[in-house]
């Protein structure tokens, strides 16, 4: 087993590990990225829909055309490239890194650590839905691989279940294909993806979303034959009477991305809600020498955000390896009324930073308030499945704990 | 002398490899395209203590001697089996009333080491589990395996030894003649044959009708289950039962030997026409996860990463059904529900050393090359790294994970191809791909990609498990 010295490893290869690694590498630090996968983009390889970069490039860019940019910037850095190399296991004490790969197992010593390991989608099976095992069940990021990089189509008439953004995207893409899209169901009576996906991916090519239904359900035997959809009532509980069959061939299902933390949650604090490590204005985790970014940290709306934090985590975790003394905690943020997903947790108050929440619940519109003092104003519809983006310097309101709310607006 | 064995699942692959020490022809038939995808698939995965079925029945004979015999035959069969013991729960004076009952019939089986334990006891090794419990019966010689892996180990090394496998295959007719067995007849084709053993798990009755043997009835008892994801690891440590009713030993809350936790299953019986019904349902999910919950309030159904459901084969005689008949050359291995994982080692041996010499008068011949090891499939969680880095410089693709969830690499995957498997479910069991929490998320399409490579076919023709279970249509654009 070889060893090697490195200054800053970056564990992931996405947006944000891409974004981190060529700000590491241009602090003049050594920097190894590791991606587990053929090759460094991510999801980004299969996410040929535009949309992307309109606020980091300020263009509206594909995933592969963002990705190309990042590689760009990143062939102009000294950073290190290691694909189809997984990580194992992470030793906290002696900040060792040990990896896998086809040229057998490597040990790294790391100086800093740079955790993206972005989300894995939830399956179907996770949800516990009864009815038979059958082929044709595919998550939508599944799908969207097998459509848009193997070349491949998974069926003939399809369901999509949930109205997460990739769901959304792939009905439309499978339509466009030449798939019978029979429809989207969403349980919630809300979509679950961005208004602007459901407008251009459902609205402009007649495919019917149903809000407040859910999958009863499953039927075939070997390959899926059809479905059973009921509508639910306000406990998401299925209402009798109301199912009705869909003879489909293919589930594809768009349920909730879940953060993939499994290298680091058993010794950095983790915070249950955003399914993620607890982190400052730094991209700093529990432990110093540990950073995160992306969609690990918390699920985000746009890989701008990402890219974004990559940027800032890559920066503080070169300065850590230099030997810099990096500042300390000031302020903590505490949940209050409607804070569901929150990030950062805790600030230094010595950088401006960005500050992402979710509403637990849709408001008409609404305020933002630290310790009581309002910050600032949406005055717009506010729903759970799109980010609230707060740019923050040091406000006159911060104290060592600050509550953050989020309160309807009459 | 010909011999064929009807079924590949436990008790088929455990006879056949028994017999496969022995100088004769030996072949294993299976309708299904691998083996172990019946009863033996879906069940609780438990080698039972041996102390719960009334004493002098055929299950209480079997299930305490084969429970002996399953650390000799993993060590040399190389597959998971770990005596992590096992308690039966009390919750009232009435269950330990019945506790003291299930010691004594253990006695009477031949279980002697049982012990009855306070609830400090049990708080001290399960301290997950439900505060109102007050005593337990502590079982230390039961444990868990994977009954798949353990089908699939016994028939790789039977097949070293000569066993010849048919899948795909279905027995249609059994000939007989002058009341002794002469030929089989299947889909594919006839033989000559001497000896029929009929290991078919829940169609055992309808080949058993086929020779005009003596007649039972085979009823499919669906059992449901739900597995918990690894971060629940260590929530049990052992097999934790409640007190058993009369119909069932009830849902248990168990570790499985990868580091999951299984919960199930309940008990509901099918018309007998529904011996392929593996759906599983809202109610039986809803009781499994109260009843599991009701004995380590911890479960959390978040964790939830899959549910499904087996077939118990039950009988109207409500004992297994072991033996020749009276059609000569015709044996009976039926009605083997639970504990049949734990009794097949030893009516194998029985089958092989008792019913051949003492009733067909056949005596025969031990091999003197026999070799019974065969060597699981290289996975990291059995490799130190420093061997599994020595392993990945012979072969890069043991460098190449697939499987995120569970350390899969490519290496593992090649070898489970070169060694039978044909479909996304035969790699699952033979290597834990897949079987993780993303549910294949990650390594699915890799997964067809390395089968219609390794096997030369193309993408659209890798199936899921059975014929019509088709995963990819065909080209978006040619």
């Amino acid at each position: 087993m070889r060893k090697e010295k490195v200054d800053v490893l970056v564990i992931g290869g996405g947006a944000a590990g891409l974004a981190a690694a060529i700000e590491s590498a241009n602090h003049g630090v050594k920097t190894i990225l590791l991606e587990r996968e053929r090759k460094t983009g991510g999801v980004l390889n299969q996410c040929i829909h535009n949309g992307f970069g309109l606020h980091v490039f300020k263009q509206e860019l594909t995933g592969p055309e963002f990705m190309e940019l990042l590689w760009e910037e990143l062939s102009k850095t000294s950073a290190i490239v290691k694909s189809d190399s997984t990580v194992l296991k992470i030793a906290p004490e002696s900040k060792e890194v040990t990896v896998l790969s086809r040229e057998g197992v490597v040990i790294y010593q790391v100086k800093s650590l740079i955790v993206s390991t972005g989300a894995r989608e939830r399956s179907l099976n996770n949800l516990g839905i009864p009815g038979a095992r059958v082929a044709g069940v595919f998550t939508a990021g599944v799908v969207q691989k097998m459509v848009n990089i193997y070349n491949r189509l998974p069926g003939h008439n399809v369901l999509i279940v949930g109205s997460g953004d990739i769901g959304l995207i792939m009905a439309r893409r499978l339509k466009i294909e030449g798939m019978n899209v029979v429809g989207v169901v969403e349980i919630m009576p809300e979509p679950g993806g961005l208004i602007r996906n459901v407008v251009q991916c459902l609205e402009d090519f007649d495919i019917p979303l149903w809000l407040s239904h859910t999958v009863t359900e499953i039927h075939g035997t070997g390959r899926l034959e059809g479905v059973t959809v009921a509508k639910v009532d306000g406990e998401l509980k299925p209402i009798l009477g109301t199912e009705k069959f869909l003879k489909v061939d293919t589930l594809v299902t768009s349920v909730g991305l879940i953060p993939q933390n499994g290298l680091i949650e058993n010794f950095v604090e983790m915070d249950p809600i955003n399914r993620g490590p607890v982190i400052d204005d730094l991209m700093r985790t529990s432990v110093e020498w540990i950073f995160a970014a992306g969609n690990n940290v918390a699920v985000h709306d746009l890989v701008d955000f990402v890219y974004e934090e990559g940027k800032i985590a890559g920066k503080y975790a070169a300065l850590y390896a230099l030997g810099e003394k990096l500042p300390g905690v000031k302020y903590n943020f505490k949940r209050g009324n409607n804070v569901g997903v929150m990030l950062p947790h805790r600030v230094t108050g010595e950088i401006p930073f960005k500050m992402y929440i979710r509403s637990k619940k849709i408001l008409k519109s609404c305020e933002v308030k630290f310790n009581g003092k309002r910050f600032r104003i949406f005055n717009w519809k506010i729903r759970p499945s799109e980010m609230l983006d707060l740019h923050l310097n040091k406000f006159d309101a911060f104290s060592e704990t600050t509550n953050v709310e989020v309160n309807e607006l009459e | 002398m010909k011999i064929y064995i009807i079924g590949a699942g436990i008790s088929g692959s455990l006879i056949a490899r028994e017999l496969s020490k022995y100088e004769v022809e030996v072949h294993l038939i299976e309708k299904n395209p691998d083996v172990g995808w019946g009863v033996t698939k879906a069940n609780s995965a438990i080698i039972h203590g041996g102390y719960d079925d009334p004493p002098g029945t055929v299950r209480a004979q079997f299930s305490s001697i084969g429970n002996k015999m399953y650390d000799q035959l993993s060590k040399e069969l190389d597959f998971d089996f770990k005596r992590i013991g096992s308690y039966v729960v009390a919750f009232n004076e009435n269950e330990v009333l019945y506790l003291k009952e299930l010691k004594e019939r253990g006695r009477k089986n031949g279980v002697t080491n049982l012990e009855i334990v306070d609830v400090k006891e049990l708080k001290t090794k399960e301290p997950n589990i439900n505060e109102n419990a007050i005593a337990a019966l502590w079982c230390p010689d039961a444990g868990i395996t994977e009954p798949w892996e353990v089908a699939i180990a016994a028939i790789e090394n039977a097949r070293k030894n000569g066993l010849i496998l048919h899948l795909s295959e279905k027995v249609v007719d059994i000939v007989v003649e002058k009341g002794k067995v002469k030929r089989l007849v299947t889909n594919k084709g006839e033989y000559k044959a001497d000896i029929v053993i009929n290991a078919a798990g829940l169609f055992a009755d309808e080949i058993a009708r086929m020779a005009g043997a003596e007649g039972f009835k085979i009823y499919p008892r669906k059992g449901e289950y739900i597995l918990l994801d690894k971060k629940l690891n260590g929530l049990v440590n052992s097999v934790i039962f409640p007190t058993p009713t009369k119909t069932s030993k009830g849902v248990l809350v168990l570790p499985t030997v990868d580091g999951g936790i299984l919960i199930g299953p309940n008990a509901v019986d099918l018309p007998v026409e529904e011996k392929s019904n593996l759906s599983t349902t809202k109610e039986g999910l809803t009781e499994i996860y109260g009843r599991a919950k009701h004995l380590v309030p911890g479960i959390d159904l978040s964790y939830t990463i899959k549910t499904f459901s087996g077939l118990r084969p039950e009988n109207n005689r409500k004992d297994f059904i072991i033996g020749a008949t009276k059609i000569w050359g015709f044996i009976n291995v039926a009605g083997i529900r639970s504990p049949g994982l734990t009794a097949a080692p030893a009516f194998a041996k029985y089958i092989v050393e008792k019913i051949f010499p003492e009733n067909l008068k056949v005596n025969l011949v031990k091999k003197k090359e026999f070799n019974p090891y065969r060597k699981r499939i290289p996975n990291m969680s059995y490799f130190n790294l420093e061997k599994w880095d020595k392993l990945v410089k012979k072969d890069p693709k043991y460098g190449k994970l697939v499987c995120f969830c569970n350390n899969v690499t490519e290496g593992e995957i090649v070898e489970a191809i070169k060694r039978g498997a044909r479909t996304v479910d035969g790699v699952k069991f033979r290597t834990r791909a897949s079987f993780g929490r993303c549910q294949g998320g990650f390594c699915g399409l890799k997964i067809i990609e390395i089968l219609a490579r390794e096997l030369g076919i193309s993408v659209e023709e890798v199936k899921q498990n059975y014929r019509n279970s088709w995963i990819i249509d065909g080209k978006v654009r040619i």
